[in-house]
């Protein structure tokens, strides 16, 4: 069996291969997609490999080299980086998929450049997960969002080049500009950047400067697309949709939220934030940002554009959750990253294989559509019911959870806010599927049955298969939330 | 054997004034043997042997042991000494392994650029250059700082002109260059001099003892304000830095780069020698224009020169100004006036320089081939020269400081100093001026990468003597901010050795 310590670098390392295969075989498409294939499903294995050595169970960090004096790059396992990192990998083996049938189907140019910064940006994002420091997460933070820069660009029209820039922006803008000093300052006075739980920080600030230091890491974690700095978000959407898929659903953003989690549980604690109050004012814009996105979300007629938003809308709620200072907000918050995921893949993906397909992008468009791509559209479905929060889908239990936690802290109105968010995300998912099924295309009749138009079978597959993780999502809670159970254990 | 043995000891013995010695023979040795290619090697192995050299020092008191060594066995003060603490032996390492890699890179680039008849008198002036700024770094007399000095902006002058060749208007630049290095070297030189009317010496540890001795009087004041201002030309402090971006855009690439990566650190260098050796920041007069003076006009360069930096459309200008906020951070990490806040200073010096460096000479390559550097004819380059262009992302980013990267490094350093210092706002504004860098570095990304290539430019990279050069530096960018062993040891301790003669 491979090394737990020596499994955290191959996750790495193997990413990092396929993208300098992806570079070196520029010219030999099916030889270098097989590659990264055969790249995705190892990484995939080296985190089973991990989940198999260590359950879960948090190991002892292991030192790769220090840069500066007391600070290292280091990494660990710990349950919460671990199932974002089993997410991530698990979804990169379906986005492959479907990135090759897109980009191929869509006539999308320079694969050997797409596919060799998405690798690489899936390597990062396992660094983000396994890191044992902020220093370290920092660094890999910085890495993803200029890895994925290029392929925000990668039309290379003007739309494109302007998009980028917003993303690269806004999220090097705040991580520079925000989160570097909340982390110099956290080193300033805590000596230390490890992640520990019951976090670094008690006994060594009090009072206001608390609060104002959580605001540094909230507004300098742009990833997590907390308003105002959400605007990244929309503008990414330029990019060919595998993109959208696995970095602005799953990967990116999730790394935001991710290390939102990790700063308020093991930098700040979640009791020393209970105790000093001092992340209600975020619990409040959390729920803003919420409400608030989701409004924004029905006023958009791109889906890209929607789903974006509602995006945003979503990552706030694992803010939320960590906001709230309650084991069951970060349990719920922690859970929320696999749930979301799954969901928001499957719709970015439908997404995806109706513009293969017919090249629409805007909602009002896709009249009686799901009647010609009806395995899209079904699948589309199921994925929106687990954003909304319906059993028997995965969403259901995450936000079961949150609203526990609300209950918890003592802000039963969090409770409300969250159910209005269900009602909203029912009012912007929905209907898509209403016309899809239930109007006639323009000209044709709602009567006369309709020829099957799908997407090619690349395209379609793997929407499908995520549908169906919502699925079993809903059943395997339980055992995550056991899962990350120690993330919020008193010590 | 025992002979053997203290030969090698006296060549150790030795080795502070062969520093200056072997650049400053070959010099002379270039013009005499009157051949081009002969006259490229000897300057390239001079440059590798004070490189050499220079490592050799650095070993010697990396621990924070000083070498004092007595030219021609005349005891100091009456003599000149030669003085090597970690502070001078780390300078040395950057301009004499600029100045080797430069070197390598200028054979294929000075074969474009410059005339073959003034092929010859390039490398002696390169050389000379050498020599003046290894000597300002390596002296401890006040006086033979200003020599060494003008040997080596003599010689930068005459290499800037020489990129009249490519550009008439370098003749303009080098003459700009020339009036208002030779104000500042006069105002120095009258600073000097005022210091030597009031103490009777010219030894800097001598002049250390005499002025604490003496105590605060107008003379004092004077020597002090003449020689601020007069380095202050040198190093391009804002804004007594007119003259720099004119010469960086319009010197040759070769001589563009090695000025960019060391001349203004050197003088960075004499400023902090006078300011924390000679005079001690516990002397209120100058902790107030530590505070006063050099903090607002670096924040204001950080500032300022980013966001004029932003609007050129003139790559190597835009590069220039940049180094004029850059050296912004260094001069603010003066002003902070700790250990940290120097060790930021004197890291960044390094940082800098090698991140300048790789840009000035991948920009330089990129010039070859498309006959200038507007950004307009850099389009789509990173196509048609994958690797010079991927060397260009890798020291903008340094130069950003992203983390992972030798910039970064700096910018932690000197955060963290003005945090320690309760400076909060100067923490907030220095990573704010660092999102401007965000900006005009992009700037030129978004035009090698996402843009369709120029007519009539076909794809092929520079000679393989110009892309090891370069990629040496970027290659350092990455190491060194992974690896600090080095830099930042050797930067902590020169800010010790500077603070501890204060104590």
């Amino acid at each position: 069996m491979i090394e737990t310590s020596t499994a955290i670098l191959l996750t790495m390392l193997v990413p990092t291969l396929a993208t300098l295969s992806n570079m070196l075989l520029r010219k030999h498409d099916n030889l270098r997609d097989g590659l990264t294939f055969m790249a995705a499903v190892i990484t995939f294995i080296l985190v089973l490999i991990i989940h198999a050595n260590t359950g879960g169970a948090p190991t002892p960090t292991h030192v790769l080299f220090a840069v500066m004096p007391g600070l290292t790059i280091a990494f660990n396992v710990e349950p919460l980086g671990l199932l974002f990192a089993t997410v991530a990998s698990g979804l990169w083996i379906i986005t492959h998929i479907f990135g090759i049938g897109y980009m191929r189907g869509n006539n999308e140019k320079k694969h050997a450049r797409f596919f060799a910064c998405f690798s690489f940006a899936i390597g990062t994002v396992m660094g983000i997960a396994f890191a044992a420091n902020m220093f370290t997460l920092f660094i890999f933070y910085e890495l993803l969002t200029l890895s994925t820069y290029p392929l925000v660009a990668h039309k290379e029209t003007e739309e494109a080049k302007r998009g980028a820039r917003t993303y690269l922006g806004i999220l090097i803008g705040t991580s520079i500009g925000l989160q570097l000093v909340a982390v110099i300052w956290t080193y300033h006075i805590a000596g230390t950047l490890d992640f520990k739980p019951g976090g670094i920080l008690d006994g060594n600030i009090s009072g206001p400067l608390v609060a104002v230091l959580l605001a540094l890491y909230a507004f300098g974690i742009g990833k997590a697309a907390l308003m105002p700095f959400h605007r990244w978000l929309p503008a990414a959407m330029v990019a060919p949709t595998p993109v959208s898929a696995l970095l602005h659903a799953v990967a990116v953003v999730k790394a935001g939220v991710f290390t939102m989690l990790k700063v308020g549980i093991y930098i700040f604690g979640i009791d020393f934030l209970a105790k000093t109050g001092s992340s209600e004012w975020l619990m409040w814009l959390a729920a803003f940002s919420i409400i608030a996105a989701s409004i924004i979300a029905m006023t958009k007629d791109n889906l890209k554009a929607r789903l974006a938003y509602s995006t945003v809308s979503q990552l706030s709620y694992i803010t939320l959750g960590m906001a709230l200072a309650t084991s069951m907000g970060a349990l719920g918050g922690g859970l929320h990253i696999a749930m979301h995921a799954m969901g928001k893949i499957t719709l970015f993906m439908c997404a995806g294989s109706i513009y293969v397909a017919t090249h629409k992008t805007n909602i009002s468009d896709m009249k009686g559509l799901g009647r010609a791509m009806p395995f899209t559209f079904v699948a589309f479905l199921i994925g929106a019911i687990s954003i909304i929060g319906l059993p028997p889908l995965g969403g259901s239990w995450s936000k079961y959870l949150l609203m526990v936690g609300a209950a918890d802290s003592g802000h039963k109105i969090m409770i409300a806010v969250l159910m209005i968010s269900s009602l909203l995300n029912i009012a912007y998912l929905l209907p898509l599927v209403g016309r899809g099924f239930f109007l006639a295309a323009p000209g044709g009749n709602i009567n006369i049955p309709v020829k099957m138009a799908e997407a090619p079978f690349l395209v379609v597959l793997p929407p499908v298969l995520t549908a169906f993780g919502c699925l079993a999502l809903f059943f395997y809670a339980g055992d995550i939330q056991e899962f990350l159970m120690p993330i919020v254990a008193k010590n | 054997m025992s002979i053997e043995i203290s030969a090698i000891s006296d060549f150790s013995r030795h080795l502070p004034v062969l520093q200056v010695m072997v650049p400053f023979v070959a010099a002379p040795l270039c013009v005499l043997l009157n051949s081009r290619s002969l006259a490229w090697l000897i300057a390239f192995i001079a440059s590798i042997a004070a490189f050499g050299i220079s490592m050799l020092l650095l070993a010697q008191v990396i621990d924070g042991s000083v070498i004092s060594y007595h030219m021609g066995g005349w005891a100091p003060p009456l003599g000149i000494e030669y003085r090597v603490d970690a502070a001078n032996a780390f300078l040395l390492l950057i301009v004499s392994g600029i100045g080797a890699i430069v070197l390598l890179y200028a054979r294929a680039s000075v074969e474009a650029e410059i005339a073959p008849k003034n092929h010859i008198l390039f490398y002696a002036c390169y050389l000379l250059c050498l020599t003046g700024m290894l000597g300002v770094v390596i002296t401890g007399d006040a006086f033979n700082v200003f020599v060494f000095l003008e040997i080596s902006s003599l010689s930068t002058y005459v290499l800037v002109a020489l990129g009249a060749n490519r550009d008439k208007r370098a003749l303009t630049a080098a003459y700009d260059y020339l009036i208002m290095g030779t104000i500042g070297a006069t105002f120095f030189v009258i600073g000097i001099g005022l210091l030597y009317v009031s103490t009777g010496t010219l030894n800097m540890a001598d002049l250390a003892v005499r002025i604490a001795e003496q105590g605060d009087n107008r003379t004092i004041r004077t020597a002090l304000a003449f020689i601020v201002v007069g380095m202050g030309l040198k190093v391009a402090i804002y804004p007594l830095h007119l003259w720099l971006p004119n010469a960086y855009t319009y010197a040759p690439s070769a001589v563009t780069s090695f000025l960019a990566a060391t001349a203004t650190k050197v003088a960075v260098y004499v400023l902090l020698r006078f300011m924390f050796t000679i005079f001690q920041p516990a002397y209120l007069f100058e902790a107030r224009t530590l505070e006063f003076i050099i903090l607002p006009f670096a924040l204001i360069a950080m500032f300022a020169a980013s966001f004029v930096a932003i609007f050129q459309n003139d790559v190597k200008r835009l590069f220039a100004y940049s180094s004029i906020a850059q050296i912004g951070y260094m001069l603010l990490g003066i002003s902070i006036v700790t250990k940290t806040g120097l060790t930021a200073t004197i890291i960044h010096l390094f940082n800098h320089g090698i991140t300048k460096g790789a840009l000035f000479m991948a920009l330089g390559a990129i010039t070859l081939k498309t006959g200038s550097s507007f950004l307009d004819r850099l389009r789509g380059m990173g196509k048609l020269m994958p690797w010079t262009s991927a060397a260009i992302v890798i020291a903008g980013l340094s130069l950003i400081g992203v983390p992972g990267t030798a910039g970064f490094i700096s910018k932690w350093v000197l955060v963290e100093g003005a945090i320690e210092k309760g400076w909060w706002w100067v923490a907030i504004l220095v990573v704010a001026s660092s999102l401007l860098a965000v900006i005009y570095v992009w700037k030129l990304i978004e035009v090698l990468y996402l843009s369709e290539p120029a007519n009539g430019i076909t794809k092929g990279e520079a000679p393989l003597t110009m892309m090891i050069p370069i990629w040496i530096l970027a290659l350092a960018c990455i190491f060194f901010g992974l690896n600090t062993d080095v830099t930042l040891t050797a930067a902590s301790t020169a800010a010790e050795s500077l603070l501890g003669v204060a104590r």
